[in-house]
């Protein structure tokens, strides 16, 4: 009855090869958008927002990046975290002003410009204004691209488990980079970065005083446009030859897909993603981070764990990820805590059980994840209620 | 999107169901899970169990009965946000989130929802100028005060001199443990002595490097900044490279009993910072006894009652209660807003009549708060573990720290906030 393509004529090329071919689903999507924009701002509390809804928005658009290189490359990845650790610490870099250094005197040793042997005087070479938020996030976004893809190097010799260690070496490094460099945290006492207040369009976006309704505006924008982005992506040209590679990168090299750039590019698009939710996650969402706590490993396997439950290589599968893991740690908590009035420990210990219980029931019942749920769901709700 | 849609329709549901309070609220964000629970725990339970008794005892505060809700956060910020979140509505007087990182995150949210931030001897040092944070009190003293302290009594214990000498920190590579390096590295100008840095990434249960390098550089004393199962680790650690202990001296939240018990007699002599007493023989403890425990009231398993970090959750809630009652006076209303318990804090004052009123002769050091400086005098002892007896022994009396090292970093740091932050400081 639902999701039928009958009676759904198609004219021309562009109407048969758009992203909802089936007219149901088309109305299905616009509705969930529009129920987003318009309908959730007008009843959204400061609780909703910063607890529930501001995370899984944020944790899409990692999802989302991941699974391009995961899902649709076949590129494993444990530097998730330590690459939304470079968009959180770029796009705090930019919206604070951007300062770059130079040795202006040095004493008693060779200068080599940015480098003195000896005792160094340093001075100011230039600093950039403080760029706007929505800049500051995309230039998070630009640099993680980049050092993504200097990362990405090694995958073009190694593969598989091999390729994740390689990445997990990112990872520890990035972490141990932001904890060193006192330059990436403005020279702060604690190392801590806070996001000051900044505006777009006169509506404030971070710090403590933005409200719900623009945090979550704000966002909900850049997750549409980021999966409409990936969509797309996914669809043409360039997503092919990502699935041609992650088929089999032997077949899809002697068929004319050069592998060099399908999976440079993967990880540069990737890491755009990864970054720019990192960005977010730091400016929008925290406010404040420290790059160990915020930034760990954990949150490698957090964005690791969300594609592979939600449904690798799957725009829909890393939506139904990041609210898997984002919303039911504090629905349950919810429930036991604030329903059932158990004790916080009893809870916490609950938390984890059921939570692993679920992931295990999940890839037990469909191992390809939530979307390949959907998906049958869907084939059963086209045939109901008359199945043959 | 359909999940999401229904796990939040399902979550209005259940957030639905939280009362609307007439109480005066103490949230509670504790942690009694994850790898910093050994500290977590007995702090939650003595700050749990003071409230009880004030409830069961007098009726609450000024006769307003007083309810601790309890949130979760794991010492992880995430869920700390998610905690202030859902626990700021209730009409929360004041923050004590028990975490550097938390503390951090909360100072501008809590700052702009006018709601207190006790980060007693944790969290931002430079929250003592209470000109740029006014929502933030960190009393009776500052990490930086501790670090002083520490390097007087290293000082005292050298003959009174440290030149030459050399200092390694042992330090949580968090914002927690970066936070006294400032202040030695300014203090080493002064004394004359060396410092090295050591840091050991969290949670910290590998050491065995940092280790070898005390072994190998032999340094004079080790001053130490770790939490949760990092102590374990570094006083075991110790004991295995035979350090000699009295020179091993951790900040007041390194010197618990879950730190130095399973390092045995390996312990012994083991020192770190103390800001207030410990021990179960105040008079306080026959009440807790009668109106809490023997009730079946008592907070958590119940076993923690006298430890140090229970003390110490005891005294954070002590204070607390002191603030509120002090605000009421202020005020003349019994049931107060987070605003008159801020006005209450900054008017703190403890003497030792009042401690002794409380049944706590002698458990910390009198100090008072003020408008400019919200961390009181900065005072701490040291404490040392004796193994064979299972105690702790203050073993100085409380000492001031030199703030004429420690002030300026404090308006240094704080003017950078107000810059950052956009605040023009208050005339106090």
């Amino acid at each position: 009855m639902f999701y039928r393509e009958a009676g759904d004529f198609k004219t021309s090329y562009a109407a048969d090869g758009q992203t909802f071919p089936i007219a149901f689903d088309r109305w299905r999507y616009m509705i969930v958008v529009a129920i987003g924009f318009l309908a959730i701002p007008l009843f959204i509390t400061e609780y909703m927002a910063n607890a529930v809804l501001i995370p899984f928005l944020i944790w899409s658009v990692i999802a989302i990046g991941l699974n391009i290189l995961t899902g649709y490359c076949g590129q494993v990845s444990l530097g998730t975290g330590g690459f939304m650790a470079v968009g959180a610490y770029a796009c705090y870099k930019f919206m604070t002003g951007l300062d770059v250094w130079y040795v202006s005197a040095c004493e008693g040793g060779a200068n080599l410009f940015f480098l003195c042997t000896g005792v160094a005087t340093y001075s100011v070479l230039f600093e950039l204004p403080e760029f706007n938020i929505a800049f500051s996030v995309l230039m998070g976004g630009l640099t993680t691209a980049a050092v993504g893809l200097l990362f990405g190097l090694p995958s073009l010799r190694i593969k598989g488990f091999y390729l994740a260690v390689a990445t997990l070496a990112a990872q520890f490094f990035l972490v141990w980079l932001f904890n060193k460099w006192s330059w990436a945290y403005n020279y702060s006492a604690s190392g801590q970065i806070n996001a000051p207040t900044r505006e777009l369009l006169g509506f404030e976006i971070t710090g403590p005083t933005a409200t719900a309704e623009v945090k979550y505006l704000f966002c909900l924008t850049i997750l549409f446009l980021m999966a409409w982005l990936a969509r797309n992506l996914t669809r043409g040209r360039l997503g092919r030859s990502w699935m041609a590679i992650r088929d089999m990168d032997i077949a899809a090299e002697i068929i004319g897909v050069n592998p060099l750039k399908a999976k440079l590019s993967a990880f540069a698009v990737s890491s755009f993603f990864v970054g720019v939710g990192g960005a977010l996650f730091f400016s929008v969402y925290l406010g404040a981070v420290e790059v160990g706590e915020a930034f760990g490993i954990q949150k490698s396997f957090l964005a690791l764990f969300m594609i592979i439950i939600g449904g690798l290589g799957s725009i829909f599968g890393s939506f139904a990820g990041a609210a898997f893991i984002v919303l039911m740690p504090v629905l349950l908590k919810n429930i036991m805590v604030g329903g059932f009035g158990w004790p916080t420990d009893i809870a916490a210990h609950f938390e984890f059980i059921i939570l692993g219980g679920l992931i295990i029931f999940f890839l037990i019942v469909e191992p390809h994840g939530l979307a390949a749920l959907w998906r049958t769901l869907k084939e059963k709700l086209r045939l109901w209620p008359f199945p043959h | 999107m359909n999940l999401k849609t229904l796990a939040t329709a399902a979550m209005v549901t259940v957030m639905g169901t939280s009362p609307v309070l007439a109480d005066l609220v103490f949230p509670s964000l504790s942690y009694r899970t994850g790898p910093f629970a050994a500290g977590g725990i007995p702090f939650a339970d003595g700050y749990a169990d003071y409230f009880t008794l004030l409830n069961e005892r007098d009726g609450g505060i000024g006769g307003v009965p007083v309810q601790v809700p309890e949130c979760e956060t794991g010492y992880n910020t995430e869920k700390g946000v998610e905690c202030y979140e859902s626990t700021k509505g209730l009409g929360s007087l004041v923050y004590q989130p028990l975490s550097t990182g938390i503390t951090y995150q909360l100072i501008p949210k809590a700052s702009a929802d006018g709601i207190p931030i006790h980060s007693m001897g944790y969290g931002r040092t430079s929250a003592a100028n209470g000109k740029v944070f006014e929502w933030v009190f960190n009393y009776p003293g500052t990490y930086w005060d501790g670090a002083a302290v520490m390097v007087q009594h290293a000082k005292d214990q050298s003959g009174g001199s440290l030149e030459g000498k050399s200092i390694a920190l042992l330090y949580h590579n968090s914002a927690y443990g970066k936070e006294p390096i400032r202040t030695l590295e300014e203090l080493a100008k002064v004394e004359g002595y060396n410092l090295t840095l050591i840091a050991v990434d969290s949670p910290g249960q590998e050491q065995k490097s940092q280790w070898l390098q005390i072994r190998r550089e032999r340094p004079d004393y080790v001053f130490f900044w770790g939490w949760g199962v990092m102590n374990q680790v570094a006083v075991q650690e110790a004991a295995n490279i035979r350090f000699p202990m009295e020179n091993f001296i951790g900040v007041w939240w390194s010197g618990s009993e879950n730190d130095v018990l399973p390092a045995g007699a390996g312990a012994d002599n083991y020192k770190s910072l103390a800001m207030h007493n410990t021990g179960s023989d105040f008079p306080i403890y026959a009440d807790i006894q009668e109106y809490v425990v023997d009730k079946g009231l008592a907070a958590g398993a119940g076993d923690q009652i006298g430890t140090v970090l229970y003390s110490r959750g005891l005294y954070a809630a002590m204070l607390a209660a002191e603030a509120a009652k002090t605000a009421q006076e202020i005020h003349g209303v019994a049931d107060i807003t987070a605003a008159q318990m801020r006005d209450g804090m900054e008017a703190l004052e403890i003497t030792e009549a009042k401690m002794e009123a409380l049944g706590l002769p002698n458990f910390g050091p009198e100090f008072s708060v003020s408008c400019a400086n919200h961390s009181g005098p900065g005072l701490a002892a040291i404490q040392q573990w004796d193994a064979d007896s299972e105690t702790w022994t203050i073993i100085t009396d409380f000492m001031a720290a030199d703030r004429t090292v420690i002030q300026p970093l404090i308006e240094e740091d704080s003017k950078a906030y107000a810059d950052e932050a956009g605040i023009t400081p208050r005339d106090c």
